[in-house]
C-alpha cells in the first residue's frame, strides 16, 4: 500500500490524468496483493484523527468585561444641526462605565499538526460571533462592527439561513495525513440552506452564486442549474434550526476552479483586522500558494449564544488550511519553523479578538522523544478531536510572557528521531473512471472501511453532470465479493442540460472491508459551442461526499484504564462513541469525444460540393436538348472508302 | 426538325423554372434561416423624443388680503392668467415654461390667520387651512402695513408652499391690469425660488446641453450632487487605524435616527434610500500627515487631499446586495502617534468642520479624540464618538450630494429654515422638478442612443423582452413629459423614474451582447462553394434565353422592313 501511494505524491506535481488513473488502478492491484497480508497485521489505529471541531477546552475566559455602547448622548430629534459646524458642546465621555458585553466577538486560533510524513498541517480559524439576527422581518440589520457588511448584507437579502464555501487547491491526501479538521473537496464547493420562507430559491440561489463570485474574485458565476443538486440526506444544518426539508438547500462544486492570489485577498478583507495584526500576519500569499495543499472557507450559520439557547447568534468562522512540504522542499531535513513556513513571526495578538491562540500537536510527542518543541510552554490541553485523544501546547497570544525577550513568537520544531508509520485512518475512499474508448466507461468507487470489527454507515453522494449518461441498472455495491445492498437510494435523474445525476445511498460498511461502488455511463456528444476552450484537456467531475459516523478510536482504546478511573470505562460514553465525517474523494477527469473543431468547414465544403456537382446534372439533364446525331462512319470504313475512290470503284 | 424545336422550347422552360423556384423559393428561405430575430422598436418615437421639447407648467396662486386691493377691484378678480416663456437652448432642446397665475381674494379664515402675530405662526396656520399640491405656489399679498415681516423684507417663504408678498400700495394704478402687471416681476421672482429657475433646468440638462449656458456655480452644484437614480446607498463608515490605542464607540443607529433619517423620510418621493455602516479597523489614508510643530499637530493640505481616497476605497467594500449609486461618509480617528489631525484649505487656515467632501462620491471627516485622554490613561482608551458634531458635518454634506442646494435668497426674501424635517416642502419641489428633468433627459438619451446602436449593427438580437422595455419606456417618457405639461409634478417624476429603469435596464440586457459576429469574408467562405455552382449555370442558361429573345426580335424587325 506504501508503494502505491509514494508513488501518487510522486506523480502528485504532474497533472497529468492518465497517470493519476493509472495510480489508481495500481493501487487497487496492490490493495488485492496486499490483502492478504492486511489481515495479517495487526491493526492498532489512531493516527490523525481529528475533530471538526476546534479543540476547545482551554478557550480562555470571554472577555466581558469591555464596556459596551454605553447610552450615548440621546440627541432630541428637536433640530439637526445643519450647518457644517456644530460646536463640539458637549466632549464625548471617555469610558462610559457599564460592563455590557459587545454583541459580536471574534476568536482566532492556529493549529499546526507535524504530519508523519514530514509535512506540516498549519489549520487557521477565525470566528466572528454575532448576536443578532438578519432573518428578522422589520428591522433592518444594517450597522456592522466586527461581522464584514458584505457578508450580512448577503445573508439578508437572499435569506440564507446557512452557508458554507470553500476554495481548495491540491487534494487532501487522507492516507498520508489523517483527517483534516474541516474537508473540503477540490476547487470550488458551495453549499446553502436557505430561510424557509423563500419562495423562488433557485433564483435566489443564482443571484446569490453571482455575488458571492464578485465578493471573492472566483468565477463560482459558472454555477447553474447543470451542476447544482439538492441532497437528501447528506448535507443537513450545521447550526440552529430544524429546517431539514431539502427545497431549500442547495449544492453545487466547481472542481476546474483554480485558487489563487485573488481568492485569497478578498478573504484576508473579512477578518476584523484583516491581515495587519493577529495571526493572520502570517497569510502571505506568496508562502501559502507555495504548498501541497490549500484551502480556505467561509462558514456561516446560525448558532446558540449561551448555554439555554434563548437566543440565537450569528457565526462566521474563516477557515484556512495549508499543508507545507517542508520535508521535500527542505533538502530533506525534518526541522520547521513559524518563520520558514510564513516568512513571517508572530508578535502580537489582533487587539479586536476575545482569544488569540497557536496550539501545536504534540501526541505523539510525550516526552519529547520524537521532536523538540521551542520555545516550551507550560501550558498544555487535551481534547478529543476526530474521535482521538490529542495533546496540544497552547500559546496564548493575548499574553505578553508569550512573546518573551525578543517580543515576537517564532515556534521552531526539530524532528530527532524517525517517525513512525503512519497510521491509517478509519475511513477514506477513491474514486477512478475505467473502460476504453470515448464511448462508454465505468465510474469505481471505492471506500474502505479500517476499523478492526465495526460496521458502521455511510451516507454517498454522487453529483455527475449530464454528458455523462449513468445507466443507473448497471449500479452494484460489492463489499468483501458479496453484494452490498445499500439501504436508502435517492436517485435523480439527469435531464439534458438541465441537471445533473444525483445518487445517494447509505451503505453500510462491513468492518475491516473494501466496498466498491460501480456505475456505468455513456458519453455524451456535446454540441460544438458548449466544449470549453480546451476540449482535449478533459471534463470534471466533482468529488463523491462520504458522510459518516464514525465509531471513535478513544471508544475503541483498550487499555486506558491506568488514565480513567475503572467505573467509568466499561460502557463507551455516548459523546465519544463516534464521531462525524465527511471524506471528499479525487475529481474525476473524463475524455469526451471531441471532434475536429476545422470539421464544421471541412464538411460545408465537402456537402456543398456534392450538392453543387448532383445539381449540375440534374440540371442539364432538365435544360439540354439532345439530338439524335449521324452515327460517323468506322476508320476502317473511310479509309475503305478513300482506296475505292482512288480506285473508281463505287464507296460503301 | 419539329421535334428538336419542341425540345429546345422545354429547355428553356425549365431552366426559366428553375430560376423561378431559385428565386421565389430559395432565396427567401435562405434569409429567413439566416437572419438575426429583431423584435420591433418604436424608432419613430424614439427619434421624436431625440428632439426634447419639455414644457414645465406651474400652478401659482396669488391671494390678496384685505387692505391690497381697492373694492372695485376686488370685484373683479377671481380670474386667471397664463404667462409663457419659451427657450431654444438648442437645435434639438427646447424648453417651455408656462406660469398658470391664478388671482383671488383671501377667504375669511386666511385673513384670520395672516393676523397671527408672526409670519411663521401665520404659515403654520396658512397650512392647516388648505394643502395646496406639490409643485404648485401659493403667493399671498399682504398691506405694506403688516408687521408679518421685518421692515426692509419683502417677501417671507415658508416651510411648505406657501410665501408672503408684500405689496406696495396700489394707488396710482387704476384698473386691475396695471396692478397685475406691478405685481408679475416680484410673484415671478417668488416661483424662480420656490418651483425652478431656467438655471437649474439647464443645469439639470446639462448632460445633453454644451457647458457653456449655465452658470459655473450652477454646474459646479449640479456636478456635486449625484447623478439622479431610483436607489440611493448611504453607508458610514467608522476608521478606526488604531484599535491597539482607541476602542471607539459610535451610537450611529441612534445618529442616523436622529439626524439623517427625517431627511432621507422627505425625500423618499425622490428615491429609495438605505443607511447602513460599518466600522473598519487598520484603514489608513493614503498619505502622510505633515507635522507642523508651530502648533503641534499634524496636518493635511487641501491638495493633498485627492490622494486619501483612493486606498482607503480599496477597504469601503462595494455594496453588495444592490447596484445603486454608493455615497460614503468616512470618520476618520488618528491614531495615537498621529493626533491632532487637522485639515487645511487652500489658504493654509484650518478648516473648522475638519471635514471635506469629494463630489459624487461622500465625505470624510476627521475626528481628533487626543484630548479625551484622561491623564492615567492605559491603552486602549474607550472613547465614546459625539454624534451630534459627527452627524452635522455628515447631514451638510449629504444635502450637498442629494443636490438640495442652499438657495442663496434674491435681496428682500426670508427664507424660513426648514426645522426638524431638514427641508422644506418648496426645496423638495424644486429638487422634484430638476430630478424629472434630469431623469426624463436621461432616459431619453440613453433609449436614442440604444435604438441608434440597435439600427447600426444588424447584427445583434433583439428579443422581445428588450422591445417591451423599450416600449414601457417610451410610453413612459411620454406620459412623465405630458405630466410635466400638465403640471403634474408627482406623477412626472414618476414616470420619469420608471422610464429611467426601463431605459437602463433594456440598455444593459446581457441579451445584447450574445452577438455572434461573422465577419463577411467568413461568410462569403461558407456560402460559395454552395452557391457558385449553382448560380453559374442558371445564369449562363438565362443569358442565352435572353440573347435568343433579343436575337429572334432583331429577326423579326428585319422581316418587317
Amino acid at each position: 500500500m506504501g508503494l502505491g501511494q509514494t508513488l501518487c505524491a510522486c506523480l502528485k506535481g504532474l497533472n497529468v490524468i492518465a497517470l493519476r488513473k493509472a495510480c489508481a488502478v495500481l493501487m487497487v492491484v496492490l490493495v488485492q496483493i496486499l490483502r492478504s497480508h492486511w489481515s495479517l497485521r495487526r491493526l492498532s489505529l489512531g493516527g490523525g484523527a481529528e475533530d471538526v471541531e476546534k479543540p476547545n477546552d482551554v478557550t480562555g475566559p470571554v472577555s466581558s468585561s469591555e464596556p459596551g455602547q454605553s447610552e450615548s448622548a440621546a440627541v432630541s430629534s428637536g433640530g439637526p444641526v445643519a450647518a457644517p459646524v456644530s460646536e463640539a458642546d458637549e466632549p464625548a465621555e471617555a469610558a462610559a462605565g457599564g460592563a455590557v458585553s459587545p454583541p459580536d466577538q471574534c476568536d482566532e486560533e492556529l493549529v499546526l499538526r507535524p504530519l508523519r510524513s514530514g509535512d506540516i498541517y498549519a489549520s487557521f480559524q477565525f470566528r466572528t460571533q454575532w448576536d443578532t439576527d438578519f432573518l428578522h422581518h422589520g428591522k433592518k440589520v444594517s450597522h456592522y462592527r466586527l461581522f464584514p457588511k458584505s457578508l450580512g448584507q448577503v445573508l439578508s437579502k437572499f435569506s440564507v439561513r446557512e452557508l458554507h464555501i470553500s476554495f481548495t487547491q491540491g487534494y487532501w491526501r487522507t492516507m498520508q495525513w489523517g483527517q483534516p479538521f474541516i474537508p473540503s473537496p477540490p476547487g470550488a464547493e458551495l453549499w446553502v440552506w436557505f430561510h424557509n420562507t423563500v419562495e423562488d430559491v433557485d433564483g435566489n440561489w443564482k443571484e446569490l452564486v453571482n455575488v458571492l463570485s464578485g465578493i471573492f474574485c472566483a468565477s463560482l458565476n459558472f454555477i447553474d442549474s447543470t451542476n447544482t443538486v439538492q441532497p437528501s440526506a447528506s448535507f443537513k444544518p450545521l447550526g440552529l434550526g430544524n429546517v431539514t426539508d431539502h427545497r431549500f438547500l442547495r449544492y453545487a462544486t466547481l472542481p476546474r476552479e483554480i485558487v489563487c492570489t485573488e481568492n485569497l485577498t478578498p478573504w484576508k478583507k473579512l477578518l476584523p483586522c484583516g491581515s495587519k495584526a493577529g495571526l493572520a500576519v502570517l497569510l502571505k500569499s506568496e508562502k501559502l500558494f507555495h504548498s501541497s495543499f490549500h484551502s480556505q472557507a467561509v462558514h456561516i450559520r446560525p448558532v446558540c449564544k449561551d448555554w439555554q439557547c434563548t437566543s440565537t447568534a450569528w457565526e462566521l468562522r474563516q477557515t484556512l488550511n495549508v499543508v507545507f512540504d517542508i520535508y521535500t522542499s527542505g533538502q530533506g531535513k525534518k526541522e520547521w519553523s513559524l518563520f520558514k513556513m510564513f516568512s513571517r513571526t508572530l508578535t502580537e495578538a489582533c487587539p479586536l479578538a476575545s482569544s488569540s491562540k497557536v496550539y501545536v500537536d504534540v501526541t505523539d510527542n510525550p516526552e519529547g522523544e520524537l521532536f523538540d518543541l521551542s520555545p516550551v510552554t507550560p501550558l498544555l490541553s487535551t481534547a478529543v478531536v476526530l474521535g482521538d485523544r490529542r495533546t496540544y501546547s497552547v500559546y496564548d497570544l493575548t499574553k505578553k510572557e508569550t512573546f518573551g525577550q525578543l517580543r515576537s513568537l517564532n515556534l521552531v520544531l526539530r524532528w530527532k528521531g524517525e517517525s513512525g508509520d503512519m497510521l491509517r485512518p478509519l475511513l477514506h475512499a477513491e474514486r477512478y473512471v475505467a473502460g476504453f474508448g470515448l464511448q462508454t466507461g465505468e465510474i469505481h468507487t471505492l471506500i474502505y472501511n479500517n476499523h478492526p470489527y465495526r460496521a458502521f454507515p455511510v451516507l454517498l453522494l454522487d453529483s455527475v453532470p449530464w454528458y455523462l449518461r449513468l445507466y443507473i441498472h448497471t449500479l452494484t455495491v460489492t463489499s468483501k465479493t458479496r453484494e452490498n445492498k445499500p439501504s436508502y437510494i435517492h436517485y435523480q435523474p439527469s435531464k439534458d442540460r438541465l441537471r445533473p445525476h444525483l445518487l445517494e445511498m447509505l451503505v453500510q460498511l462491513p468492518p475491516h472491508s473494501v466496498t466498491e461502488v460501480t456505475v456505468q455511463f455513456e458519453r455524451a456528444l456535446l454540441k460544438w459551442t458548449e466544449y470549453t476552450p480546451d476540449p482535449n484537456h478533459g471534463f470534471y467531475v466533482g468529488s463523491s461526499v462520504i458522510s459518516a459516523l464514525v465509531p471513535s478510536v478513544v471508544a475503541m482504546d483498550t487499555n486506558s484504564t491506568q488514565e480513567r478511573p475503572l467505573f467509568s470505562s466499561f460502557f463507551p460514553t455516548k459523546e465519544e462513541s463516534s464521531y462525524f465525517v465527511r471524506v471528499y474523494t479525487e475529481p474525476l477527469l473524463v475524455n469526451l469525444p471531441t471532434p475536429d473543431f476545422s470539421m464544421p468547414y471541412n464538411v460545408i465544403c465537402l456537402t456543398c460540393t456534392v450538392v453543387a456537382v448532383g445539381y449540375g446534372s440534374f440540371y442539364n439533364l432538365l435544360t439540354r436538348t439532345f439530338q439524335v446525331e449521324e452515327p460517323s462512319q468506322s476508320l476502317a470504313k473511310r479509309l475503305a472508302n478513300v482506296i475505292r475512290r482512288i480506285r473508281g470503284v463505287p464507296l460503301l | 426538325m419539329a421535334s428538336i424545336e419542341a425540345e429546345k422550347q422545354r429547355g428553356k422552360y425549365a431552366a426559366l423554372a428553375i430560376a423561378a423556384v431559385v428565386i421565389l423559393l430559395g432565396i427567401p428561405l435562405w434569409w429567413k434561416t439566416t437572419e438575426t430575430y429583431r423584435a420591433w422598436l418604436p424608432f419613430s418615437q424614439i427619434s421624436e423624443l431625440d428632439s426634447l421639447q419639455l414644457q414645465l407648467s406651474v400652478e401659482i396662486e396669488v391671494v390678496f388680503s384685505r387692505g391690497t386691493l381697492s373694492p372695485e377691484l376686488q370685484s373683479k378678480v377671481p380670474l386667471s392668467q397664463t404667462r409663457e416663456q419659451e427657450n431654444q437652448v438648442d437645435g434639438k432642446t427646447m424648453l417651455r415654461y408656462r406660469y398658470e397665475t391664478k388671482y383671488r381674494t383671501a377667504t375669511i379664515m386666511e385673513e384670520d390667520a395672516l393676523n397671527q402675530p408672526s409670519a411663521e405662526e401665520a404659515d403654520l396656520s396658512l397650512h392647516m387651512l388648505s394643502e395646496s399640491a406639490c409643485g404648485s405656489v401659493v403667493v399671498y399679498i399682504i398691506p405694506e402695513s403688516s408687521t408679518l415681516l421685518p421692515a426692509d423684507m419683502n417677501v417671507y417663504v415658508g416651510k411648505r408652499r406657501t410665501a408672503l408678498l408684500r405689496a406696495a400700495p396700489f394707488e396710482g394704478a387704476a384698473g386691475l391690469k396695471e396692478v397685475l402687471s406691478s405685481l408679475e416681476p416680484q410673484v415671478k421672482q417668488v416661483a424662480d425660488t420656490m418651483s425652478f429657475s431656467h438655471q437649474d433646468i439647464l443645469a439639470a440638462l446639462s448632460d445633453r446641453i454644451r457647458i457653456g449656458q449655465v452658470s459655473k456655480e450652477r454646474l459646479a452644484d449640479s456636478m456635486r450632487a449625484i447623478k439622479s437614480s431610483p436607489g440611493y446607498e448611504i453607508t458610514f463608515s467608522l476608521l478606526n487605524p488604531d484599535p491597539k490605542s482607541h476602542r471607539l464607540h459610535w451610537d450611529i443607529e441612534g445618529g442616523v435616527h436622529s439626524y439623517i433619517q427625517p431627511l432621507l423620510d422627505k425625500l423618499s418621493p425622490l428615491a429609495n434610500f438605505s443607511v447602513d455602516s460599518q466600522i473598519l479597523y487598520y484603514a489608513v489614508l493614503g498619505v502622510n500627515p505633515r507635522f507642523d510643530s508651530s502648533v503641534s499637530a499634524y496636518t493635511l493640505n487641501a491638495d493633498s487631499l485627492a490622494h486619501v481616497i483612493n486606498p482607503v476605497e480599496a477597504r469601503l467594500g462595494s455594496n453588495a446586495a444592490s447596484s445603486n449609486p454608493v455615497l460614503n461618509f468616512l470618520l476618520y480617528v488618528p491614531d495615537a502617534q498621529h493626533s491632532p489631525l487637522f485639515i487645511r484649505d487652500h489658504s493654509k487656515k484650518e478648516v473648522t468642520s475638519n471635514a471635506f467632501h469629494s463630489p459624487r462620491w461622500g465625505g470624510i471627516m476627521v475626528y481628533n479624540v487626543n484630548d479625551m485622554y484622561k491623564p492615567e490613561a492605559e491603552f486602549p482608551v474607550d472613547i465614546n464618538i459625539n454624534m451630534a458634531k459627527v452627524m452635522g458635518v455628515f447631514l451638510a454634506q449629504l444635502r450637498l450630494m442629494l443636490g438640495v442646494q442652499k438657495t442663496q435668497p434674491p435681496p428682500g426674501f426670508v427664507l424660513q429654515s426648514p426645522g426638524s424635517a431638514g427641508l422644506a416642502d418648496w426645496e423638495l419641489d424644486r429638487l422634484m422638478w430638476s430630478r424629472s428633468v434630469e431623469n426624463v433627459a436621461t432616459a431619453s438619451t440613453t433609449i436614442t442612443s440604444l435604438a441608434q446602436l440597435l439600427d447600426q449593427i444588424g447584427n445583434i438580437v433583439i428579443n422581445d423582452n428588450i422591445a417591451q422595455q423599450v416600449s414601457s419606456a417610451v410610453t413612459s417618457l411620454q406620459a412623465a413629459v405630458a405630466e410635466l405639461e400638465a403640471g403634474n409634478l408627482a406623477f412626472a417624476l414618476q414616470y420619469s423614474k420608471e422610464a429611467i429603469l426601463a431605459s437602463e435596464r433594456a440598455f444593459f440586457d446581457p441579451s445584447l451582447l450574445h452577438l455572434l459576429y461573422f465577419p463577411d469574408d467568413q461568410k462569403f467562405a461558407i456560402y460559395i462553394p454552395l452557391f457558385l455552382p449553382m448560380c453559374v449555370p442558371i445564369m449562363l442558361s438565362l443569358l442565352k434565353i435572353a440573347s435568343e429573345i433579343r436575337q429572334r426580335r432583331a429577326e423579326k424587325l428585319a422581316k418587317k422592313d
